[in-house]
């Protein structure tokens, strides 16, 4: 009876806690906290900064970007001249650390897979030396590097008028490469966009091949019509064009040479630079992503009948691949911020355009903050293109 | 007994094949002639790449010994650097000239046994916490005591020790304090960001993501830059702060977001039934973090902590771009006297040496401590 009364009647109200300790009173106090605290920090760096900016009489803003910049850039893959303004300098640095940037991440790529799959070679000597490759370059800092690069480009390559000649036409000396380049011709534009139509092609025809085997179980030689796509668009295009082969090969005149095109000392002891040093990690992650598929997936496919090509491309790399994207993204991102070296060895990259620009008008705020906007950008965007690809080959999971 | 046991000896040797009909393995399978055979001719393929490896070291080798050792030049009497001009080969007689100034950079030459000191003290304090045993939290105390032994080293200006202002300190002492230094401040920093990283609390998650994420976006030349150029506005007019701490500042700043993800992976690892048997137990959220979270999270990043401390450490060298003295700057310093230009090969080889063993041993360090500590989880 006692219980069911006391059943019937309203529960206990729960004893009041005081705000000190109710966890969602706390949470919000704290928050408030905190925020406080970072906008009192940030209001105190802003009022100092304005004060000794109007001390030392710096305008504040943009506005410099459209004032002459008036520093000459050695090397560009725009139109630039010292008359040009500040902004069109940052975008030159911009592009010349772009180029730098996707050449590197090519090429360390390539390196990296090379090494990666030397150490695991049955070969005694192949596997030790890409080892030792490894342990040397992954243990010595990057700038290091780029500075023995330059130092060994620099001095001890001979001077123009003794440039070595290797191939007819190229010439190596301590002022970069000198190659041949293509003669201006208005076919190299349409080539171009027919290379880049040809690879539209492919994909379409790729798609249409695979389409036809899922539906009908005939096989298209997919890589053989491929390679004939790609070379016979431009090939046809430059003989409609008249099949122009003038070169404008490098000249010696004087101290320097004329004409050609030219690779700088600068650039290439950078590109070697980053290269060999991020290859070097992308050459372990290469290496335990293979490690990491299970040797028993090689023998199911090939108790299944594949071909060692097949079982490479349809059922080892799909699978090692998904262990080797995240990491080398983050090595590609490391490339990319390391490319920012090159202002050691007076590379124009963005970073070094920003500090003479900083230099030359004492915006220090604003020239880093460029700097720091360009390099989260790219970032942001190589890390969202390698999420939506990671995503691609992620398993599908049912 | 004897006679039954040299019977069934006698037996059991004439129950073994005679040496007629024992079939050896065929010469090549064995002994050194196999190894080459199984190791560098096992397929064409390989025979190719073992030849072609065999030339080309036959090409390099000779004329790299010649360089490195037979036609160096080492120190001596009346070595000069025209010795090493017409010699050809290496020239270390410029390193033994110019060690003091690589290793120590401006510090004044009579004291250099002070940063010798300082180095060797930092080394030491390294090696002691490599020792697991010392993982106590005494070892702190022993930190904290060889940072103001090293500090007063440094500086001076007390037991009767010259004071030696910071803008001439230079070289490996300076490289050791820098990354050292960044590391420890960093590490406390580094774990209240990866604890607000993880937290519940979306204002501090949301600073801490930004603050991490902006960091890691950006590289270190562009933090070091703010913190040389940007530092002296944020200050209030009349207050200075020297080059060298502004650097350290950067680095810390830098440091601690890569650290906060390392100790974040940590945190993720813990597996979610301790976070709720804390709770069931009634432990607040700090008492849940310090005692239960934090101690099995920290040890299981120790190998990851010192991969990022490798990094770290060489990552240092770009304080040269901000002009600060250190190892790397020193041994480019090195290069600039006109008597002695040229012999950036021998500067940057010692440098690049320095920079190796202390790498690769903190390298090997973390694999051995990696097996170590999953010891106990394997089965």
């Amino acid at each position: 009876m006692a219980i069911s009364r006391n059943l019937g009647n309203p529960a206990p109200q729960a004893p009041r806690r005081s705000l000190i300790n109710d966890p969602n009173a706390r949470a919000v106090f704290f928050q408030i906290l905190v925020l406080g605290g970072v906008a009192l920090l940030g209001w105190y760096l802003v009022t100092n900064v304005l004060e000794n900016l109007a001390r030392q009489n710096i305008a504040t803003g943009f506005s410099f970007l459209d004032r002459e910049a008036s520093f000459a850039i050695g090397e560009s893959l725009i139109a630039y001249s010292p008359a040009n303004s500040y902004s069109h300098a940052l975008l030159v640095g911009f592009l010349n650390t772009i180029k730098v940037a996707v050449l590197g991440i090519v090429l360390a790529t390539i390196l990296g897979t090379i090494i990666g799959i030397a150490r695991l070679s049955s070969n005694f000597l192949v596997a030790k030396l890409a080892s030792a490759f490894v342990e040397i370059v992954r243990n010595i800092p990057v700038l290091l590097q780029l500075f023995f690069w330059y130092a060994v480009i620099g001095e001890s390559l001979p001077n123009p008028r003794q440039a070595l000649n290797p191939i007819p036409g190229v010439f190596l000396s301590n002022r970069g490469m000198k190659i041949p380049a293509l003669a201006d011709d208005p076919i190299w534009i349409w080539v171009g966009l027919s290379i880049l139509v040809a690879i539209v092609g492919v994909w379409f025809l790729a798609r249409w091949a695979r389409k036809r085997q899922e539906a009908t179980g005939q096989q298209f030689p997919i890589v053989l019509a491929s390679i004939g796509v790609l070379i016979a668009v431009p090939l046809l295009t430059w003989l409609a064009g008249g099949a122009p082969t003038a070169l404008d090969v490098p000249e010696l005149q004087g101290f320097n040479f004329r004409g050609g095109s030219n690779m700088s000392p600068e650039f290439a002891a950078l590109l070697v630079g980053l290269t060999v040093y991020t290859s070097s990690f992308i050459a372990e992650i290469v290496r335990s992503g293979i490690r990491a598929v299970n040797w028993g997936q090689t023998e199911a496919a090939s108790a299944l009948g594949l071909h060692r090509g097949t079982i490479l491309r349809l059922v080892v790399l799909p699978q090692a691949l998904r262990i080797i994207v995240p990491p080398t993204t983050s090595q590609y991102l490391n490339l990319t911020k390391n490319s920012s070296l090159a202002v050691a060895i007076g590379y124009p990259d963005l970073v070094s355009v920003a500090n003479t620009t900083l230099n030359q008008t004492g915006q220090a705020i604003e020239a880093v903050a460029i700097m720091m906007t360009v390099y989260l950008t790219i970032s942001l965007g190589i890390s969202l293109f390698m999420n939506w690809y990671n995503k691609h080959i992620a398993l599908v999971e049912r | 007994m004897a006679d039954n046991l040299s019977i069934q000896g006698h037996a059991t040797v004439s129950d073994s094949p005679s040496p007629a009909e024992m079939v050896k393995p065929p010469a090549l399978a064995l002994g050194p002639l196999g190894w080459v055979r199984a190791n560098l001719f096992n397929n064409w393929f390989n025979s190719i790449l073992t030849i072609l490896i065999l030339w080309l070291a036959y090409k390099v080798i000779p004329p790299l010994l010649d360089w490195l050792v037979f036609n160096s030049v080492l120190p001596g009497e009346g070595v000069t650097n025209q010795t090493c001009r017409a010699s050809g080969g290496a020239c270390w007689a410029f390193i033994h000239e110019k060690y003091r100034l690589i290793l120590f950079g401006l510090y004044p030459y009579e004291e250099q046994w002070r940063p010798i000191l300082v180095v060797l003290l930092i080394i030491g304090l390294l090696g002691l916490s490599c020792n697991r045993n010392f993982w106590r939290p005494w070892l702190l105390g022993v930190w904290a005591a060889g940072g103001i032994v090293v500090a007063t080293l440094m500086w001076g200006g007390i037991l009767g020790l010259p004071f030696v202002p910071n803008t001439l300190w230079g070289g490996l002492p300076l490289t050791l304090i820098l990354s050292v230094v960044g590391l420890v401040v960093a590490f406390p920093l580094s774990i209240m960001l990866a604890l607000g990283r993880r937290s519940d609390l979306p204002i501090v998650k949301s600073l801490c993501v930004t603050y991490i994420e902006l960091i890691r976006g950006v590289p270190l030349i562009t933090v070091l830059f703010m913190a040389s150029v940007m530092f002296p506005l944020f200050l209030p007019t009349g207050v200075t702060i020297d080059k060298l701490l502004r650097a350290q500042i950067g680095l810390i700043l830098f440091a601690s977001a890569y650290l906060a993800e390392v100790i974040r992976g940590g945190l993720q690892a813990i597996p979610k039934g301790q976070y709720e048997a804390a709770d069931s137990l009634g432990l607040s959220y700090w008492q849940k973090t310090g005692k239960i979270i934090l101690p099995q999270a920290l040890s299981i990043t120790i190998p990851p902590l010192v991969n990022t401390f490798i990094g770290f450490f060489k990552d240092t060298s770009l304080v040269i771009i901000i002009g600060l003295f250190d190892l790397m700057s020193a041994s480019k310093a090195a290069l600039t006297d006109p008597a002695w230009r040229g012999f950036y090969k021998e500067s940057y080889m010692f440098v690049a040496f320095i920079y190796f063993i202390f790498c690769f041993f903190m390298s090997k360090y973390s694999q051995w401590l990696e097996v170590q500590l999953h010891r106990g989880h394997k089965r």
